[in-house]
């Protein structure tokens, strides 16, 4: 089981929290202008990498509350997304 | 071991093991059970038999050996139907034909109803079936006791079973006897298996793909088909074609070895848990996916607890079984809980992917409809619905209820 570390609440783990997936999947800022090709991708697609995924969990047997976390899909190794340091990744 | 391993049940050696040739006609990435199928019609079907199928571990060592072999064909809508009970149709010929036993049992399998809405469900699929020509029939719990006696039908559960579909001509088949039976036939028609051999990305010339790089080094192709299941991304990702592919731990399990108990596949979406036993012996279990994405080949160990939980929720004697082991492979998943088959932006380039937690059962169909693509450069009619265009047209396949168990 992942032992998650929720910014406001410590290390908890894993069934206190849902999945959401990869994170900054952004809503089209003027959807009507995307082709379908483009919203489809928008729908359904979204990163699978192998090694670091940045992603989103929501405390829900805590705080209740959303944040990211940067996670190796590989080793399942998690640290906290921290804006300053996505140049690096 | 017996010393002459010619008196033993197996043979030595099913296959060779040769150096990759220079290039080959057709290049089928992932030597698992759909990639051994195809390239298996390839030859049957088409005479195709320049073929290389390139497998980064060993032969069916992915999600081939990690499934839980459920077969059925009970799915929802049409184009599922139409496909999965082809796929079952090829099973019930295949070991004739490739003259090998691998124990494909129609044991019938059970998928159970707990709540008033999945009873409208279920009845609904169980008539959509009938009318596919696909055999399935409704049972109240007095019936689903007769079928499996073992199964707690009693309303005692927290959630009483409150009847069941039934498919007769489901069942199982032990999956590494139907890798080798499938390589031992491929192989003697002279299809080059390379093992540790693992595809990093292609050569291309304009729109198309001329060989693949490996770690064994470059192969040239005239063509290539993607049979890598949860890695299928990561190869496209290289081309910049987006799959709306997600790759996640599934994990199953098995008991020690019983006496025969379990008469049938039982399938319950709500408590959330499959089971059915080996023709060894074993309880086999199964439930979904780990929630999060993952290439580790492992899961978290609550999503055990939980089917386990169900499975002696169900099953009172299983209560008195120990579990040996437990296992996971990396699944990819599709939106619509149904696969992507079909070719791609390049011309000579094809997949056969996000077969998510469900793709045994449809093994030699698989294979079927993605050799006549890769032979032809155009889809068999049964997968011509399952191309990745369905994504931008919205025409999805959604299969996520007759998925039996949430993916």
């Amino acid at each position: 089981m992942l032992l998650i570390r929720c910014p406001w609440c410590g290390d908890r783990d894993e069934v206190e929290f849902r999945y959401g997936g990869q994170a900054d999947v952004d809503y089209p800022a003027d959807p009507e202008r995307l082709d379908d090709t483009a919203w489809g991708n928008y729908l359904f697609v979204r990163a699978n990498p192998l090694g670091t995924l940045t992603e989103r969990w929501v405390h829900t047997a805590g705080c209740r509350r959303w944040f990211s976390v940067v996670r190796d899909t590989a080793t399942n190794e998690m640290s906290p997304d921290i804006p300053s340091r996505r140049e690096s990744r | 071991m017996a010393a002459d391993s010619n008196t033993s049940h197996e043979p030595g050696r099913l296959w060779r093991n040769p150096e990759p040739k220079s290039s080959y006609d057709v290049v089928i990435v992932g030597a698992g059970g759909h990639g051994l199928a195809t390239a298996y019609y390839l030859a049957r079907n088409h005479g195709v038999t320049d073929v290389a199928v390139l497998e980064r571990g060993w032969l069916a060592g992915g999600n081939m050996a990690r499934n839980t072999t459920i077969i059925r064909s009970n799915y929802l809508l049409d184009p599922s139907a139409a496909l999965y009970d082809h796929a079952l149709r090829l099973w019930e010929e295949l070991a004739e034909e490739l003259d090998y036993e691998f124990h494909f049992s129609q044991c019938g399998v059970l998928n159970l109803a707990h709540t008033e809405q999945e009873v409208r469900d279920a009845r609904r699929r169980a008539f959509a079936n009938e009318l596919n020509g696909v055999d399935a029939e409704w049972l109240t719990p007095e019936e689903i006791a007769e079928v499996c006696p073992i199964l707690d039908t009693s309303p005692r559960l927290r959630y009483p079973v409150l009847g069941a579909t039934y498919q007769p001509r489901g069942g199982v088949a032990k999956h590494d006897l139907v890798a080798w039976a499938l390589a031992r036939e491929c192989d003697a028609m002279g299809v080059d298996f390379i093992q540790n051999c693992e595809v990093t990305g292609f050569t291309t010339s304009g729109d198309r793909v001329t060989g693949v790089r490996t770690s064994r080094g470059t192969i040239g192709a005239g063509g290539v088909g993607l049979a890598a299941a949860g890695r299928t991304s990561l190869l496209t990702d290289t081309l910049g074609i987006s799959l709306p592919l997600q790759s996640h731990p599934l994990q199953a399990m098995a008991t020690e070895i019983l006496e025969p108990v379990h008469p049938c596949v039982v399938m319950s979406n709500h408590v959330h848990v499959y089971t059915s036993q080996a023709h060894k012996g074993e309880l086999v279990l199964g439930a979904g996916i780990d929630a999060y994405n993952g290439y580790a080949q492992r899961g978290s160990v609550h999503v055990i607890e939980n089917q386990l939980a169900a499975a002696v929720e169900l099953f009172p004697i299983f209560g008195r079984a120990h579990l040996l082991r437990t296992w996971a492979g990396t699944v990819d998943v599709t939106p619509d809980a149904s696969p992507i088959i079909g070719p791609t932006p390049y011309e000579n380039l094809y997949v056969n992917c996000g077969w998510g937690t469900g793709g045994f059962k449809a093994t030699p169909g698989a294979g079927w409809v993605f050799a006549h693509t890769i032979a032809t450069g155009a889809p068999h009619p049964l997968n011509e619905p399952y191309g990745m265009e369905r994504f931008t047209t919205g025409a999805l396949i959604d299969e996520h209820g007759a998925a039996a168990v949430a993916h």
